[in-house]
C-alpha cells in the first residue's frame, strides 16, 4: 500500500518560525489547545464569580444593595451559558479535543492546522463579544441561560436592548469557530491515525471527543437557526418565535408566532449539548480509572457502543425538558421512555467503571480520586435524572432547587470534577512540571465534599416546592423558615468552594515554577501521548518517524509482561497473541 | 493538501464486508482524501441547518393565526399578457440544476487533466450561479415593491415574509458563497496548481459543495413555493 500521511512530508508541514508564529497566531495543536483552555477558563472563572454574587444574595438576602432583581438575572443567565457553551464545551472540545486528538491517534497535528488557528480565533472574538455585553447599555440579557421568547426580547427582561442581541451573535461566532474545530477533529479522528491503530484500539477518550464533535456539529445548527430567527424577531420585527401579546400595558406588533418552535430548536440543540460535555468526561474518566487502577477498562468494546448509542440516543429526547410548555401533552410519553431507554447505556458505563476498580491495583493520586469523586457526583445527579425524566414526577418538580441540584450534580460537578482529573493527570506532558500533590488532594477533598454541601440541601429545598430563578423568597407562605436558613448554608458553603478553587490556581503556578521536572511517563500509562520522544511533545510531536501501534490502549498488569504497563506502540513479544 | 491513497481496487471489498473494512482498518476509514472528507462532514452538518430552517418554516405555517398566501399567486410572473405561475423560479430552477450540470462536467474534465475545459465549464457554472443571485435579486425587489416585508404583506400571514426572506436570503448566500469560492478554485486552476501537484481533487471538493446548494434548492422550491 502506496500510503504516505501527508504530516510525513516534512515540506509540507509549517514549521513556525518566530515567537508570534509559535505561541500567538499558532497552528500548533498543542499550543491552540493550551490556548482554547486557558480562555475557557478564564471565562468560566467569570461565571463562578458570578454564581457566587448569586448565592450572596439567596443566602443573605437584603444584606447586599448592590445586587438589585434586575442583576441577579443577568447574573442567572450568563452563568449559565458561560459555564455550558464557553467553559465546558469549549474546554472538553477545544482544549482536550485539541491537545489529545493528535497525541493520542499519533498524527503530528490536525489534518488542516490553519483552520484550526481560525477556530481558536473565532472562539475568542464569541467570548469577547459575550463580555462586552456587561459594558453595553442595560448589560447583559437577563432572559435565563435558555433565552426563551417571548420574554427574552420583550422590554422589562433586563438586558432587552443590547444584551440580548450580543449574546445571539456571540453564539452564532461560537458555533462558527466551533464548526471549524469539529470538522478537524472528526476528520483527524478518521482519516489520520497512525499505522496498526485500528477504531477498536482507540482510547475511550478519543472516542468520547469524536462522538461529542459529531453531537456538536449536527446539534449547534438547531441552536444556530434559533438564534438567527430570534435575531430577526428582536431587530427587525418579524413574529417567528413571537405570538399577538400586551407587553408594559401595549399591544405589540408581533402577532402569530410560535414561543413552542424556539423551545424545540433550541432543545434539540440543548439535548445533545448535554452529552457534548458528559461524553468526552465519560471517555477521559474511563483511561484515568484505567490508568490509576493499573487495569484494562472492563468492557471496552461495550463502552465504545454505549457511548454512540448515547449519542445517538440524544437526538431524540430533546422535549423532556419541555414537559410543562404546553405542547402536546401525548409527546410527553415518547419522551419519557427514549429519556429512560439512554440510562440503560448510562448505567453501562457506570457499572464498567466500578467493575475497573474492582480487584485493581488503585492508586489513590489526584487524577484518581477526581475520577472517582466523579463516579459519586454522576450516579447522584443520574438517579436524579431518572425522576425529572418522568413526567409525572417531573411536573411538580418542574423549575424547583430540585431541577437545579440534579443538573448541577449531573453538568455541573461531574464534568468539572473529571475537567479537574485530567488536568492534573496531563499536567505533567503539557508543561513537564509535576504538581504538588498534597494541595491538590486538599483542593479534591474540599471541592467534592463541598459540592455535596451545596447539592444535596437543595434537593430538599425542591422537595418543599421552592421555586429557582427567584430573587428573595420572604413572605411565601408554603416556604418555611428552615428554608431560608439551609438556603444560608448553601451559600456559605458554595463561597467556600468558590474561593477553594484558588488552590489549583495556586497549584498550577506554584509547580510552573518551582514544580520539579516530571517523567515523560509519570503514571505508567500505555497511550501514545505518554510516549512522545520530547516531553512536552515538540512541534510535530513525534521526531523523524511516527509511531506504530500494535495493541489497544488498555494492556495492563498483563501477566509475564516486564512491567505492569506495555505501551500501545510495543511490537508483540515472541509468541503473544494480541486480540483487539 | 491530501495524501495519495493508492490501495489497489483488488484489496477492496464490496458491500457490507467493504463496509466492515473501512471501519475496522487503520490509518484511515474513508477512502478519500482529508478535504473531501471533511467536505462531507461539513455538508452534513449544513444539512441540519437547512432542515431546521425548513421545519420551523413548516412549523410556523401551521401554527400562524392568519391564511397563508397563496404561492401560485404571489410568485406568478406577468408573460404576454398572462400571469404565469411560479414561471420566474422555474427558470431559476432551472438555471441552478444546468450549473450542477457543467460542474459535474468540470470535475469529470479534471480527472482527465485538461485544465483549459475545466476552466471553462467552471466558469460557467460560476456565471449560470451569478446569474441565479441576480435573478433572485430580481425577485426579491419585485415582492419587496408588492409590499412585501419580514415583517408583513398584504397577502396573508407575516410569517410568509420572514420565511421567505430569511430562507432564500440564507440559500442565497449560500450561493454567493459557492461562487466566490469557485472563483478562487478557477483562478488557482488556471494558474496550473493542480496540474503541478497532478491532483484535481479540490475541483472535486467544490462540486460537492455546489451540488448540495443545488439539493438543498430543490428542497426549498418544493416546500416553499410548491406547496
Amino acid at each position: 500500500m502506496a500510503y504516505v500521511a501527508y504530516t510525513d512530508r516534512e515540506h509540507d508541514f509549517a514549521h513556525p518560525h518566530s515567537w508570534v508564529t509559535k505561541y500567538v497566531w499558532s497552528q500548533d495543536h498543542k499550543v491552540i489547545a493550551i490556548q482554547y483552555g486557558l480562555t475557557a477558563i478564564a471565562v468560566g472563572v467569570v461565571a463562578l464569580v458570578l454564581s457566587a454574587f448569586m448565592r450572596l444574595q439567596l443566602g443573605f438576602p437584603d444584606t447586599f444593595s448592590i445586587i438589585t432583581p434586575s442583576e441577579y438575572y443577568q447574573y442567572v443567565t450568563m452563568h449559565g451559558m458561560i459555564m455550558v457553551v464557553y467553559l465546558l464545551t469549549a474546554l472538553f472540545l477545544g482544549g482536550f479535543g485539541n491537545y489529545l486528538i493528535p497525541l493520542m491517534i499519533g498524527a503530528r497535528d490536525m489534518v488542516f492546522p490553519f483552520m484550526n488557528m481560525l477556530s481558536f480565533w473565532f472562539y475568542l472574538l464569541s467570548v469577547v463579544i459575550l463580555m462586552a455585553s456587561f459594558f453595553v447599555p442595560g448589560g447583559p440579557t437577563g432572559a435565563g441561560w435558555t433565552l426563551y421568547p417571548p420574554q427574552a426580547i420583550l422590554f422589562g427582561t433586563p438586558g432587552a436592548d443590547w444584551g440580548i442581541l450580543l449574546m445571539l451573535i456571540s453564539l452564532g461566532v461560537f458555533i462558527i469557530a466551533f464548526t471549524m474545530g469539529g470538522l478537524n477533529y472528526v476528520t483527524t479522528v478518521l482519516q489520520a491515525r497512525t499505522r496498526g491503530l485500528t477504531l477498536m484500539r482507540l482510547p475511550l477518550s478519543i472516542w468520547g471527543i469524536l462522538t461529542a464533535t459529531v453531537l456538536g456539529l449536527l446539534a449547534f445548527p438547531a441552536l444556530l437557526v434559533s438564534a438567527i430567527m430570534m435575531t430577526l424577531d428582536n431587530l427587525i420585527g418579524t413574529s417567528f418565535f413571537m405570538p399577538a401579546l400586551v407587553s408594559m400595558g401595549e399591544l405589540q406588533e408581533h402577532q402569530g408566532g410560535s414561543p413552542v418552535l424556539f423551545q424545540h430548536l433550541f432543545w434539540f440543540f440543548g439535548h445533545p449539548e448535554v452529552y457534548i460535555v458528559a461524553l468526552p468526561a465519560f471517555g477521559i474518566v474511563s483511561d484515568l480509572l484505567s490508568v490509576h487502577a493499573r487495569k484494562n477498562i472492563f468492557g471496552y468494546r461495550m463502552m465504545v457502543w454505549a457511548i454512540v448509542i448515547i449519542g445517538g440516543l440524544s437526538f431524540i429526547v430533546w422535549a423532556h425538558h419541555m414537559y410543562v410548555s404546553g405542547m402536546n401533552p401525548y409527546f410527553g410519553f415518547f419522551f419519557a421512555t427514549t429519556t429512560l431507554i439512554i440510562a440503560v447505556p448510562t448505567a453501562i458505563k457506570v457499572y464498567n467503571w466500578v467493575l475497573t476498580l474492582w480487584q485493581g491495583n488503585i492508586h489513590l493520586r489526584v487524577p484518581m480520586l477526581f475520577s472517582i469523586g466523579f463516579i459519586f457526583t454522576f450516579i447522584h445527579g443520574g438517579l436524579t435524572g431518572l425522576f425529572l425524566g418522568n413526567v409525572v414526577i417531573d411536573l411538580p418538580l418542574s423549575d424547583t432547587y430540585f431541577v437545579v441540584a440534579h443538573f448541577h450534580m449531573v453538568m455541573g460537578v461531574s464534568p468539572v470534577l473529571v475537567i479537574y482529573g485530567a488536568l492534573y493527570h496531563w499536567f505533567p506532558k503539557i508543561t513537564g512540571k509535576m504538581y504538588n500533590a498534597t494541595l491538590g488532594k486538599f483542593h479534591f477533598w474540599l471541592t467534592f465534599l463541598g459540592c455535596y454541601a451545596i447539592y444535596l440541601p437543595m434537593h430538599y429545598l425542591g422537595f418543599l416546592g421552592v421555586p429557582r430563578r427567584y430573587y428573595a423568597y420572604e413572605g411565601i407562605d408554603f416556604i418555611p423558615n428552615s428554608a431560608l436558613m439551609l438556603n444560608t448554608q448553601i451559600s456559605t458553603a458554595a463561597l467556600f468552594v468558590a474561593v477553594v478553587q484558588l488552590l489549583f490556581f495556586i497549584n498550577v503556578i506554584w509547580s510552573l515554577m518551582y514544580g520539579r521536572k516530571s517523567d515523560p511517563n509519570p503514571w505508567g500509562a500505555t497511550t501514545l501521548e505518554w510516549q512522545t520522544p520530547e516531553n512536552p511533545p515538540a512541534h510535530g510531536n513525534w521526531g523523524k518517524e511516527l509511531p506504530g501501534v500494535y495493541r489497544w490502549a488498555y494492556d495492563y498488569s498483563v501477566p509475564g509482561a516486564e512491567k505492569d504497563f506495555i505501551p500501545q506502540n510495543t511490537p508483540p513479544r515472541p509468541g503473544e497473541k494480541i486480540e483487539f | 493538501m491530501s495524501e495519495s491513497v493508492a490501495s489497489s481496487p483488488d484489496e477492496l471489498k464490496e458491500g457490507t464486508s467493504g463496509f466492515t473494512q473501512d471501519w475496522s482498518s487503520d490509518k484511515q476509514t474513508f477512502h478519500a482524501p482529508w478535504g473531501k472528507a471533511m467536505m462531507w462532514i461539513f455538508l452534513l452538518s449544513d444539512t441540519f441547518i437547512f432542515s431546521c430552517f425548513l421545519i420551523s418554516y413548516m412549523k410556523v405555517r401551521i401554527t400562524t393565526t392568519v391564511p397563508w398566501p397563496n404561492p401560485s399567486q404571489v410568485f406568478a410572473l406577468e408573460a404576454f399578457g398572462y400571469p404565469v405561475p411560479l414561471l420566474l423560479i422555474a427558470i431559476m430552477t432551472f438555471i441552478l440544476i444546468t450549473s450542477s450540470g457543467t460542474m459535474a462536467m468540470a470535475v469529470n474534465f479534471g480527472y482527465r487533466k485538461n485544465r483549459k475545459v475545466v476552466v471553462w465549464l467552471m466558469t460557467a457554472t460560476a456565471l449560470l450561479g451569478v446569474s441565479f443571485v441576480g435573478m433572485q435579486a430580481f425577485e426579491w425587489s419585485k415582492l419587496i415593491e408588492e409590499g412585501v416585508r419580514p415583517w408583513g404583506n398584504p397577502f396573508g400571514a407575516a410569517q410568509f415574509g420572514s420565511c421567505f426572506f430569511m430562507i432564500t436570503g440564507f440559500h442565497g448566500l449560500h450561493v454567493t458563497g459557492g461562487v466566490i469560492y469557485l472563483i478562487c478554485i478557477i483562478l488557482k486552476v488556471r494558474r496550473g496548481d493542480y496540474d503541478r501537484i497532478d491532483n484535481y481533487e479540490a475541483v472535486e471538493i467544490v462540486g460537492l459543495y455546489w451540488h448540495f446548494v443545488d439539493l438543498v434548492w430543490v428542497f426549498i422550491f418544493a416546500f416553499f413555493y410548491l406547496w
